[in-house]
């Protein structure tokens, strides 16, 4: 029994099938990483400050990427903003993996009635879309990260939980469980010690593949006005700020976290689908 | 080829087999015939490179493979065809029978699809004709009409694997290859199984090529017993001189290491030690270091196939096989 | 001890288990003397490896009970804390068929050994219980490091012999233990099996297809047709005089030169007939 992982049908296509492509995304992960781990240390401008008298301009020696209509500088805005843009995703990810976990284990091992419920209920989370139930939940608890990303963790955790849950009654029926049981080990320590190392890397494989949906969900709430308050530099607010700009002739300050966006989702899918074929293949 | 002597079905000359990574040939000098109407088996323990031979008649080869040698079907070599002819042996001539008939299958589909879907595919022959086939064959095989429309799940094990032998004959194959086809039934269906591929062989006179890791089983069924090890056929016989008079350490091993009906209770014989590592090369004989007639020579040289005194048709590669004779191993 | 004479370390008591109609252990009862060895025969379907699993506490029982040493281990007792699952690992211990897939693949040998040995015997010196385990079933230390994969199947087995060993259970339950293994390494762990029973007077339960291996290593014999019991007695002479028609058939069934195919054939579609009407 081989597990399948939720891919979107788009992003799917982009495979790794050269291991450059693979090698060039794996170091593009790495420095955007880096590049929001050491963010404070490396710009040159505080991102907020404002410079009426210099707006719109193009990329000059001070200004290595240009400045914003509002005149702050696009270089700090995009190095602070890989902040947000992936501390977001990361909650979303670390909350849906965690959660997801423990509900399809805790299907999968009980059965019966607790499987019954628990299925039931995230597949009714299937039915409602991630972007409407962050929005609503938005609404109602206002500006800040945390709400969107708690609603889209909500969202995401049923594709964790299904693909563990199909994976633990995999895992279960192979007769070292049994003989786990049998020693006398209680189910937690059978779940925690045995099954979940084995099933980890499945899991994680689809974890970091949902790292760059919530990116782009959280990207595009922010640039509905969602969530991320007005001034914290973000991906997705740039590109809604950079609007008036395309209007006036200078697309850089929009266009550039775009890009970002865009090359930061491929290389992490790229990155998690290589893995998650491996993975595929490492098994059985 | 000798005029007064038939083509056999099969004949593996000289087959010698390297996989990418190892230290040795995992076939090495394979020899073995089988003619019209014939049963051979082959008799090895796993790894023994007992199912790479029989595959090999199809050219079912690893991917990286370097074969040396010749596999004629019918007088063809199958190594040297192009890929058309290829597929005609594959969809006609010979045929394969599987070890776990349910991996054979696919359940979700009707029986009687599965019977006809090889012949109907190729366009040969028209979907009525097939079914009237599958019935016949499915009559040879002790079965009627209803399963054609049953689903694998619905019959037992050893009725679907009379399903695949059934499915195996669609194409009246010169050449059944049978892979552990029992390992997977019980034994009394194993009985049935046996039965029915003995009357097939004299009714439709195909050669068969039993593989099996169980000597009893092969010295019950067949003509002639191939005994594997390590890559190298090391001992070759009518069954009962096998049986009665082993004339290799290894085949005399295997016989005391099994638990019998017969024979005194308690301790078995067992053979220390593992087969050879693939991945360290072989010098001299490949059961030398398990081997307690093992002498320097063993070693140092390979020994070579050499027919017992007055038994052309028993050979056996060991340098000591004259020592064995007359101890009578429990047999 | 509260009675005197031979006592049955394991005890088995009108089990029943039905899975829908299907009545998969149908009232078996059978008794295994202390330091003894009893095997179970059938073919797939006989209901002897649910059996099994019920005297392992891998599956419950609808009906009867499992006693071991004289204690229930089936109905009351079953439930309860870790000192109750504890107790019940110490009666029975298993090992399974696949040595490829009861062990696992990422927990090492000396690791899974003593992840036992801290369960049940916390504060003791594992270190050299650990090397006793692996003398015992004939592993050198070097697999000791080893993960499952990188050991061959009959290596595998006596790690998972070891692991069983580790508990110091009263009885070992060997569901076609040997089964998978290649018949020179079949010889060697069925050796060992023998030579562990002369050591330690523990009692086996021996599950099986094959009557060579039956002969061999039991003394006493438990024949299942269709989840009923159709014959038990003394090994020796069930096999030498079998009683049931079944038996017989079974026994006509294992290949030996001479062999006629054909009259099994009859003869298991004859019984067949019959059990149908």
């Amino acid at each position: 029994m081989t597990a399948v992982l939720t891919r979107r049908p788009g992003l799917a296509r982009i495979r790794a099938t050269g291991s450059p492509l693979h090698l060039l995304c794996l170091g593009l992960v790495a420095a955007v990483v880096l590049a929001a781990l050491f963010a404070p240390l490396l710009v040159p401008y505080d991102p907020n400050a404002v410079d009426l008298g210099n707006a719109l301009a193009g990329p000059s020696a001070a200004h290595p990427l240009g400045v914003d209509a509002a005149g702050r500088d696009t270089l700090s805005r995009l190095l602070l903003g890989a902040r947000t843009s992936l501390l977001g995703p990361l909650g979303v990810v670390v909350f849906s993996t965690v959660a997801g976990i423990a509900v399809g284990t805790a299907a999968a091992w009980r059965g019966g009635w607790v499987d019954s419920v628990l299925s039931r209920s995230t597949e009714l989370v299937f039915a409602f879309p991630g972007m409407l139930l962050a929005i609503l939940i938005i609404s109602v608890y206002g500006e800040g990260l945390l709400a969107p990303v708690i609603a889209l963790a909500v969202a995401y955790l049923p594709y964790v939980s299904r693909l563990t849950r199909s994976l633990v009654l995999a895992e279960r029926a192979r007769p070292y469980v049994s003989a786990y049981q049998v020693q006398g080990h209680s189910a937690v320590q059978i779940c925690l010690r045995h099954i979940l190392p084995n099933i980890a890397p499945v899991v994680l494989a689809q974890s970091t593949i949902n790292f760059g949906y919530a990116l782009m969900d959280l990207a595009g709430l922010s640039f509905l006005g969602l969530g991320v308050p007005a001034l914290t530099p973000d991906w997705g607010r740039m590109v809604f700020d950079g609007q008036t700009a395309i209007q006036h002739g200078y697309p850089l300050s929009a266009i550039l976290p775009c890009a970002f966006m865009v090359l930061t989702v491929v290389a992490f899918n790229v990155v998690g689908e290589r893995w998650a074929d491996r993975v595929a293949r490492r098994d059985r | 080829m000798n005029p007064t002597q038939p083509v056999p079905t099969l004949d593996i000359q000289g087959l010698k087999i390297t996989l990418p990574g190892t230290a040795r040939p995992v076939l090495d000098g394979v020899d073995l015939t089988v003619r019209a109407g014939e049963t051979v088996a082959l008799v090895g323990e796993s790894g023994s490179g007992k199912s790479l031979t029989s595959r090999s008649a199809l050219r079912l080869l690893p991917p990286g493979a370097v074969v040396e040698g010749a596999v004629r079907v019918g007088g063809e070599d199958v190594l040297a065809m192009d890929a058309d002819r290829l597929c005609g042996v594959r969809a006609g001539s010979v045929a394969m029978v599987f070890q776990d008939p349910r991996a054979a299958v696919n359940p979700l589909r009707r029986i009687g699809d599965f019977l006809t879907e090889s012949v109907t595919l190729t366009g040969a022959t028209s979907r009525t004709d097939a079914t009237a086939r599958a019935v016949e064959l499915l009559g040879a095989v002790g079965l009627d009409e209803s399963v054609l429309r049953k689903y694998p799940g619905q019959v037992s094990g050893g009725m679907l694997q009379r399903v695949v032998i059934a499915a195996a004959l669609m194409g009246d194959p010169v050449l059944l290859l049978a892979d552990e086809p029992t390992t997977a039934l019980d034994v009394t269906s194993q009985a049935e199984v046996i039965a029915l591929l003995a009357t097939l062989r004299e009714r439709f006179g195909t050669g068969l090529l039993f593989v099996t890791h169980d000597l009893d089983l092969a010295a019950a069924i067949s003509d002639r017993v191939h005994v594997m090890y390590a890559g190298r056929i090391v001992e070759t016989g009518p069954a009962e001189d096998l049986f009665a008079r082993p004339r290799h350490p290894y085949t005399a091993a295997l016989l005391a290491s099994t638990p019998r009906m017969e024979g005194p209770r308690g301790r078995l014989a067992a053979i220390e030690g593992q087969p050879p590592d693939l991945r360290e090369p072989l010098h001299g004989c490949a059961f030398a270091t398990r081997c307690p007639l093992a002498t320097e020579v063993c070693d140092q040289r390979a020994p070579l196939p050499a027919a017992a005194p007055g038994r052309p048709e028993h050979r056996a590669a060991c340098h000591h096989s004259d020592l064995l004779e007359g101890s009578a191993v429990d047999a | 001890m509260p009675e005197n004479g031979p006592r049955n370390v394991l005890e088995v008591r009108g089990l029943r288990r039905a899975f829908g109609a299907v009545r998969a252990v149908d009232d078996v009862s059978f008794a295994l003397p202390e330091a003894g060895s009893l095997g179970v025969v059938g073919e797939s379907g006989s209901g002897k490896t649910t059996t099994a699993r019920i005297v392992v506490g891998l599956e419950r029982a609808d009906e009867g009970e499992v006693l071991v040493r004289g204690r229930s281990r089936t109905g009351r007792g079953r439930t309860g804390g870790r000192a109750a699952r504890l107790a019940r690992a110490r009666e029975v211990q298993m090992v399974f068929q696949d040595p490829y897939l009861s062990l696992d693949p990422r927990t090492g040998v000396e690791a899974a050994l003593r992840e036992t040995l801290r369960l049940h015997f916390p504060g003791r010196d594992h270190a050299r219980r650990v090397r006793e385990l692996l003398d015992q079933v004939g592993l050198g230390t070097r697999a000791a490091d080893a993960l499952p994969r990188q050991l061959s199947g009959g290596q595998r087995q006596r790690v998972a012999i070891a692991r069983a060993l580790a508990v110091e259970p009263a009885v070992l339950v060997l569901d076609e233990a040997v089964a998978a293994l290649d018949v020179s390494v079949q010889a060697q762990i069925l050796n060992l099996l023998a030579d562990i029973r002369e050591q330690t007077g523990i009692g086996y339960l021996f599950i099986t297809h094959d009557l060579g291996v039956v002969r061999c290593v039991t003394d006493e014999i438990v024949v299942m047709r269709h989840g009923a019991v159709v014959e038990q007695g003394r090994t020796q002479e069930v096999l030498t005089a079998p009683g049931h028609p079944y038996t017989r058939l079974l026994l006509e069934s294992v290949p030996r030169p001479g062999w006629d195919p054909q009259a099994i054939a009859a003869a298991r579609r004859a019984l067949q007939g019959v059990s149908a009407k």
